[in-house]
């Protein structure tokens, strides 16, 4: 079972691909470019198709994605938390 | 690898030698008034196909010239067999048809202003109604692959449309791009995050000028007129809901519709038609229903629309082929989902696996499949407006 997908080495999020990811779970991922494995455990309850964090991030970080900026983070992000509109936004606009 | 060098499908050669994959007699209004009767003649004679939408009066400049393009265009697709044109105004209903009757197929317009509905709709039923016998024997014939022009824009993304299925779109082009197809994306807004990638898969410095023109022109008009940084609206609420975060987010998922290998061989204006083979960027809104009309008035004759969230767009000339790699979407919206791709991040299936599966599923639904937006009814035919009405 594939709980999460990684697009490529160096970037800082998974995508979770299940349903009823659970706090405290430990999931197994998937760095799809590189073919290779990568495991977290989630912080929080995460909904399929939303973000979970691989490294901890400090307001101003720049979230990396596809192996580019995605966005700046706004409030302290630990490995394995939900990361999403409450703590990353737009560079842009 | 699909060995697609022999691979044809068969298809409905028209007048200008452009091949469509559909066989629709059009009742085409050229303004909001004019939807009532051809409404009333699509009723008349069964199998017609009116395409009624709220725009076409008092318009003016660049936004009505669009307007035109889009109709004529509309008509002129080789989806389309035979047009009927109504419109308020003869002189209109004529100039529509005029530029429908340079594509070589039948065309016949009525002006409404001194007859009434009545008349007007007596006499175009007419008209639709020998046209749809003259089209219903007209046969398909097995085509190349070259003769084939496929379009993509996706919607209600999630964060599974960016690793699964626009990649599969990706997959897909890369595949037909070798064979002559003619290809488009578009989008513009959405590409923000990523227009450098862009711009590095332009073929030609001049290309890679046209295409960061038209994107700067686009991130003025969103400057201009914003009032926060657009979440909610781009990206949509939807989008967010699935998971996207920003619009660099959604514009590096969106992107990877164009695959890892073609080149954009050049930039389209809105309901512009290409003039050779290859990868086209289209300049364009990024609301699907708008891209879609746009593509179909370009002369594309079928979409891939990835989605994530599941929008369930269609269009009336267009057939829209809808994949998902979002399991949950595939389960709950069954429907509206022509090719489900969610194996893919399982590692159940590869990207060559899935892309090939989709080239199938296209010739499938070029050789006379219905899509599910076909089957559903969903015909959304939008015009995009570019300014205020005089």
């Amino acid at each position: 079972m594939i709980h999460f997908v990684v697009h490529e080495e160096g970037d800082g999020v998974g995508v979770v691909v299940v349903e009823g990811v659970k706090s405290g779970q430990p999931l197994s991922g998937w760095i799809m470019e590189d073919d290779k494995d990568v495991a977290v455990t989630a912080k929080n309850d995460i909904p399929i198709g939303h973000k979970i964090a691989l490294k901890d991030y400090q307001p101003g970080d720049t979230v990396i994605k596809y192996g580019v900026d995605i966005g700046k983070v706004v409030k302290p992000i630990a490995k394995g938390e939900h990361l999403h509109v409450h703590n990353l936004k737009t560079k842009r606009w | 690898m699909q060995n697609l060098s022999n691979s044809s499908f068969w298809g409905y050669k028209r007048e200008n030698g452009r091949v469509g994959v559909r066989n629709h007699v059009l009742i085409l209004p050229v303004d909001d008034l004019s939807n009532a009767a051809a409404q009333a003649v699509e009723n008349n004679v069964k199998g017609t196909l009116a395409i009624p939408h709220p725009y076409g009066r008092l318009q003016f400049g660049a936004d009505l010239e669009l307007h035109f393009r889009t109709l004529i265009g509309a008509g002129s697709n080789p989806n389309v067999a035979a047009v009927v044109v109504i419109c308020i105004e003869d002189t209109w209903a004529k100039k529509v048809a005029d530029g429908i009757r340079a594509s070589g197929k039948p065309v016949a317009h009525f002006g409404i202003e001194q007859h009434g509905d009545h008349d007007t709709v007596m006499r175009a039923s007419k008209a639709a109604r020998e046209y749809l016998q003259w089209a219903s024997e007209l046969r398909r014939e097995e085509r190349p692959l070259k003769d084939l022009w496929v379009s993509t824009k996706c919607g209600e993304s999630d964060t599974t449309s960016g690793c699964g299925a626009n990649p599969t779109v990706g997959n897909a082009f890369d595949k037909l791009y070798p064979h002559g197809v003619t290809l488009v994306f578009g989008e513009t807004t959405e590409i923000t995050g990523g227009e450098n990638i862009v711009a590095d898969r332009c073929a030609t410095p001049a290309v890679r000028e046209a295409w960061m023109r038209v994107f700067d022109r686009y991130q003025e008009v969103i400057n201009r007129h914003k009032t926060n940084d657009l979440s909610e609206s781009q990206p949509t609420k939807g989008n967010i809901a699935g998971g996207l975060t920003t619009i660099e987010e959604k514009a590096l998922g969106n992107i990877q519709k164009i695959g890892k290998k073609c080149t954009v061989i050049g930039v389209l204006d809105k309901a512009e038609t290409p003039t050779r083979p290859g990868l086209w960027f289209m300049d364009s809104s990024s609301a699907a229903a708008e891209m879609v009309t746009l593509c179909a008035a370009a002369g594309y004759v079928v979409h891939f629309f990835p989605t994530g969230q599941g929008n369930v767009i269609g269009n009336p000339i267009l057939p829209v082929i809808k994949l998902t790699a979002n399991p949950r979407t595939a389960r709950t919206m069954s429907e509206h989902i022509d090719y489900d791709c969610s194996g893919l991040l399982q590692r159940q299936k590869n990207l060559d696996q899935t892309g090939n599966e989709l080239i199938d599923v296209m010739l499938r639904t070029c050789n006379g499949r219905l899509t599910c937006a076909e089957a559903l009814g969903h015909r959304e035919f939008v015009l995009t407006r570019l300014y205020e009405s005089a």
